[in-house]
């Protein structure tokens, strides 16, 4: 899922100096998920920002709403007769969320509560690592479930780099050192051959917006991308 | 059949002992600072590799750097890093500089940013250092690009790359040796040695699997400056094996005389490397040191090095 963390007060506080009524929407998914930006993070955000307009002799009327998922236009269509009472809108939803929200009401003020910091795993409760960083071509048959893009700090396709010792990164002694793992899992699951030879030149594609149309959708939308396109 | 054409490919192809030092450009637009170092390096080393950013600190690029050591009278070793720019840029680099007369380049993938000067700089890492010693090879031997189109005039480098016997894990080291070689590697540099023993456990792999035999070994050594260096690159140096005797040897001797001793013990290392079945030269990183290489060479027996004009 993705993972995001709630910006620092201020820089929100400054976002919204000029705001009296504000919406915070939150988003149910993901951000809630690791405690950034659900209902409860919502309340929460809506009693601190409230307060520390108060502080300063300011009055701001902030409401919050959350949606299941601000990726998703059905969810958003909740937030359309609600938005226009508002001066500004907050969103809680990663950046994705953030940008779709914006799209469906672009006469809207539209700004984002959280830093969205990666694509992870849960691995405990607050706890989260990061695992993939969509490079649109994946690698992990090769190398034993480990990727070598995210786990790697320079992205080395033919680890390990010399740097590595006691099984760490170079970087960082509590990172352990994704080609070290590579070796030993592929090693004990005798497959190390897989490794053995020079991994070549691979061709990232993820260097424009992706889109994906499934192919036996590429009809149904035919009109409606030509639209999106040009809007 | 010659490859490049480089001083060091013809003294390496003729059984000579190598030696190739180090030169690190300055952080500005200093040309003297360059020509001062080339100084003490011309005529004591074959080539000098000219760094590309160490440790992940700006520096005058090594393009340039290689260039003002070629007018000075010294060859470059051409070192590029991954780090800083994509396929286009490099081989657009690798063009440029073997025009301009470069003729040996060190394939390197490059500290990562977070130990420099910009540890939040967007890093690259297009391709690794095991693609790059690929694609420098692609052109040379096939007049290709990356992207398999042709080249009008090739640039023919001779292919150097790094390996560390002393890392992680230890039995993979030689395997990935090996696939340096795969991928086009003529010469390796080795991370500088202290471990004696680890080395020649590393080579004696590397001579049993035939490595040696295609490829020409480097050892690299550093002399030590102080106590405090030795202990400073046995804690904070990723990737470098000090063992204890080493700091141990240092300790016995007083502040003034930790230089020579240093020194002492890198040339009694040399002579050691130099009786070593599959090691064809050493690589001598006297990190800002360059004014001592001079003696350094003296003392390790390693003068006079060949005269380019006699090797043809």
């Amino acid at each position: 899922m993705i993972i995001a963390k709630i910006k620092p007060l201020e820089e929100i506080k400054t976002m919204l100096k000029d705001f009296r009524r504000v919406l915070n929407v939150g988003c149910a998914g993901c951000t809630a998920v690791c405690l950034a930006g659900g209902q409860r993070e919502v309340d929460i955000m809506n009693t601190k920002l409230s307060l520390l307009f108060k502080e300063e002799g300011k009055l701001l009327e902030i409401e919050g709403f959350t949606v299941e998922r601000q990726c998703e236009p059905q969810f958003l269509a909740e937030l359309d007769s609600l938005v226009e009472e508002y001066e500004a809108v907050l969103s809680m939803a990663c950046g994705a969320g953030v940008q779709f929200l914006a799209e469906r009401f672009p006469e809207t003020k539209v700004f984002p509560a959280v830093n969205t910091t990666f694509v992870g795993v849960n691995r405990d409760i607050g706890w989260y690592e990061e695992r993939c960083q969509c490079c649109g071509e994946c690698v992990l048959g090769i190398t034993g479930g480990i990727c070598p893009v995210t786990m790697c700090a320079k992205m080395l396709f033919n680890g390990p780099c010399g740097g590595a010792q006691d099984g760490h990164c170079e970087v960082d002694k509590n990172i352990p050192c994704a080609w070290v793992n590579i070796y030993k899992r592929l090693k004990a699951q005798g497959r190390l051959e897989q490794i053995l030879t020079v991994f070549p030149a691979r061709e990232w594609k993820n260097q424009v917006q992706g889109r994906l149309v499934l192919e036996e959708y590429q009809e149904r939308y035919l009109n409606q991308i030509k639209e999106v396109m040009t809007r | 059949m010659i490859k490049s054409g480089s001083n060091l490919e013809k003294i390496l192809n003729k059984g000579i002992f190598a030696v190739t030092g180090e030169l690190g450009p300055p952080r500005g637009a200093d040309i003297n600072a360059i020509r001062e170092k080339a100084k003490h390096l011309k005529g004591m080393v074959d080539a000098v590799n000219i760094t590309d950013n160490q440790t992940a600190v700006v520096r005058m690029a090594s393009w340039a750097a290689s260039l003002i050591a070629l007018q000075e009278g010294l060859e470059p070793n051409y070192q590029m890093v991954c780090r800083d720019r994509n396929r286009i840029a490099m081989q657009s680099d690798i063009l440029g500089a073997y025009t301009l007369g470069i003729r040996n380049i060190l394939c390197l993938s490059g500290d990562h940013p977070v130990f420099g000067d910009h540890p939040f700089t967007r890093k690259v890492f297009d391709i690794d250092s095991m693609q790059l010693i690929a694609m420098v090879k692609k052109m040379r031997d096939e007049g290709k690009f990356l992207n398999g189109e042709e080249i009008t005039h090739p640039p023919r480098m001779f292919i150097g790359a790094a390996a560390n016997p002393f890392g992680d894990p230890h039995e993979f080291r030689v395997l990935r040796l090996a696939k340096k070689i795969a991928a086009g590697a003529d010469f390796i540099q080795t991370q500088s040695i202290y471990n004696m023993k680890r080395f020649r456990e590393w080579l004696n792999q590397a001579n049993d699997m035939g490595l040696t035999e295609k490829v020409y070994i480097l050892a690299g050594v550093t002399p030590m400056k102080s106590l405090g260096m030795a202990r400073y690159m046995q804690k904070n140096v990723p990737g470098m094996d000090v063992p204890d005797e080493v700091i141990k040897r240092l300790e016995g001797v007083e502040k003034k005389k930790q230089a020579a001793e240093g020194i002492k013990m890198c040339c009694e290392q040399i002579e050691e490397l130099k009786t070593m079945k599959g090691v064809a030269g050493v690589h001598l990183m006297a990190i800002e040191w360059e004014h001592r290489v001079p003696e350094i060479v003296e003392q390790a027996k390693l003068l006079p090095r060949p005269n380019p004009q006699d090797l043809d």
